[in-house]
């Protein structure tokens, strides 16, 4: 049940981009698009639900054994960077059709401060490392909704009659802080 | 005090050297062979990203380049010069291509063309073409709202009086224009021809010239005046072939409409060489438009009210002695 609640939780209550306000650059930059934004959600989803549980091992074995816990965040970039270097490599060796759909946004989410303040919650939370999954998967899922969702919304603003001050960045933020007040009614779900 | 420094850098140091190695070791384990090719002509492409080699990027482009999927000519923007470099790189000589512009093929602004109703709506060509084909009188004719002006990466294309119109020296035939235009108006054509037939409305004439003061009648006039057989009459439109236009602009003399535009200040006029003319009468036998008088063995003279400026002798004169100024 604890994971259920986890799960939904970091969906839509405590969605890291509407609730949190984290990894907004590439909510942005890669939301004009349907199609890019579900790219970009994938990768994200993959890359979180790695590193949470990366960086839960690292923080546990050999951060908190050593007692130097408060060098966490240098250690979780290090971590997440190395790790998705990592994976990049193997990806585009054993399965060039994944690489290819994951295309540039891979590499793009090595320094996505979403990625690293899911690794950095989960230690918080004292999740285990099942939560931990879960949670970054959770996390990821709710940034992939948002990021879709915006989208959608970005390719109807397309034609939508606006006055012309607000074009481009304006009216995508006014988008974005609409959206998040939307998603503040999730607060009474859990 | 030396173990609160010591452990964080030797764990940090420790866990960087770990990685470095691992990733050291995967770049080599898991290194993919790619074809140097392939970077040298990511190199001298424009980077701009634009699409208009129908490739997702220029990235995309080199590849299928350098697989041989693509001609070395493949990018628009680059044109010539930079088809010449591919072709360097890999290894072919590319074939001299004419630059390709867009034209938009419809001549009827706010002047020629009426309109059918006042349009409110959204301002966007093919919503507007949702709504009985526009508010432009003739439904085969140029909207005017833009589209083709908000796709152009290059500012190549503005909507003048109600009708879009290209700037030929910025256009790079991307074909962002053309896949966008709801109305399928604009169309590729040699920069070097000069001559265009500006109407795309395929209706017989009385129904044209109710709705458009420059539209195609089909009177095929021009199809009778063009001396090259480069004028054809397909579905009540004529249709310039351009690989036989040369540029001499009679269609557009005898057109009563004025659909088939040409800028006559660009005509060119044969002048001869005395120097260099021999007399063979050559030039005389080809012009289509008694435009050279002289008999055999005599300097000969190009008549300049009846020159078209069609070059064409100047391509068959054997002493190189005609020049099309």
């Amino acid at each position: 049940m604890k994971l259920v609640v986890i799960l939904l939780s970091a969906i839509f209550v405590n969605n890291f981009v509407l609730s949190r306000f984290l990894g907004i650059c590439p909510f942005l930059g890669v939301s004009k698009k349907v199609e890019t934004a579900v790219g970009m959600g994938l990768a994200v989803t993959f890359v979180m639900a790695l590193a949470s549980v990366m960086t839960w091992i690292v923080q546990r074995l050999i951060l908190d054994t050593l007692g130097i816990a408060y060098m966490q965040t240098i250690a979780f970039i290090l971590v997440i960077a190395g790790l998705v270097q990592f994976v990049e490599m193997v990806i585009k060796k054993t399965s060039p059709t994944l690489y290819q759909a994951l295309g540039v946004y891979l590499p793009l989410i090595t320094t996505n401060c979403a990625v690293l303040g899911v690794a950095i919650l989960n230690i918080d939370s004292n999740y285990n490392l099942v939560e931990t999954l879960i949670n970054g998967i959770g996390g990821a899922l709710g940034f992939t909704l948002a990021i879709v969702l915006f989208a959608g919304i970005r390719e109807r603003l397309e034609t939508a009659p606006y006055p012309k001050a607000l074009e481009g960045f304006p009216i995508a933020l006014i988008t974005a802080s609409l959206m998040s007040i939307a998603f503040l009614g999730f607060s009474g779900l859990l | 005090m030396i173990n609160e420094i010591l452990w964080p850098v030797a764990t940090l140091g420790g866990l960087a050297i770990f990685f470095g190695v691992v990733l050291a070791y995967a770049s080599k384990k898991f290194a993919v062979e790619t074809d140097p090719k392939v970077g040298e002509v990511r190199a001298v492409l424009p980077g701009a990203n634009c699409g208009g080699c129908g490739f997702a990027g220029c990235d995309a482009l080199a590849d299928a380049i350098a697989k041989g999927e693509a001609p070395v000519n493949a990018c628009p923007v680059g044109g010539a010069e930079l088809a010449k470099k591919v072709a360097e790189i890999m290894g072919v000589t590319a074939e001299e291509t004419e630059r390709m512009v867009a034209r938009v093929i419809c001549g009827g602004d706010c002047d020629n063309a009426k309109q059918k109703y006042e349009y409110q709506g959204i301002q966007d060509c093919k919503a507007a073409e949702m709504l009985a084909g526009g508010s432009k009188s003739c439904r085969f004719g140029c909207t005017g709202l833009g589209t083709c002006e908000r796709v152009c990466p290059f500012d190549a294309i503005h909507v003048v009086n109600g009708v879009a119109v290209v700037d030929e020296e910025k256009c790079t035939a991307c074909k962002k224009c053309i896949e966008a235009c709801p109305k399928h108006i604009i169309e590729l054509v040699p920069v070097s021809k000069q001559v265009r037939v500006l109407c795309k409305n395929t209706e017989k004439g009385k129904a044209v010239v109710e709705v458009c003061k420059v539209g195609c009648i089909g009177c095929q006039k021009c199809v009778k005046a063009c001396q090259f057989e480069a004028m054809t009459f397909d579905n009540n439109l004529a249709k310039i072939d351009y690989s036989k236009c040369t540029n001499c602009m009679v269609c557009a003399e005898v057109c009563p409409t004025k659909a088939i535009y040409a800028d006559f200040s660009k005509r060119k006029k044969a002048y001869i060489n005395d120097e260099l003319c021999i007399g063979c009468t050559i030039c005389k036998k080809n012009c289509k438009f008694e435009a050279i008088e002289g008999e055999l063995k005599q300097k000969h003279k190009v008549l300049e009210d009846k020159c078209t400026g069609c070059a064409q002798c100047a391509v068959k004169c054997p002493k190189k002695s005609i020049e099309m100024r």
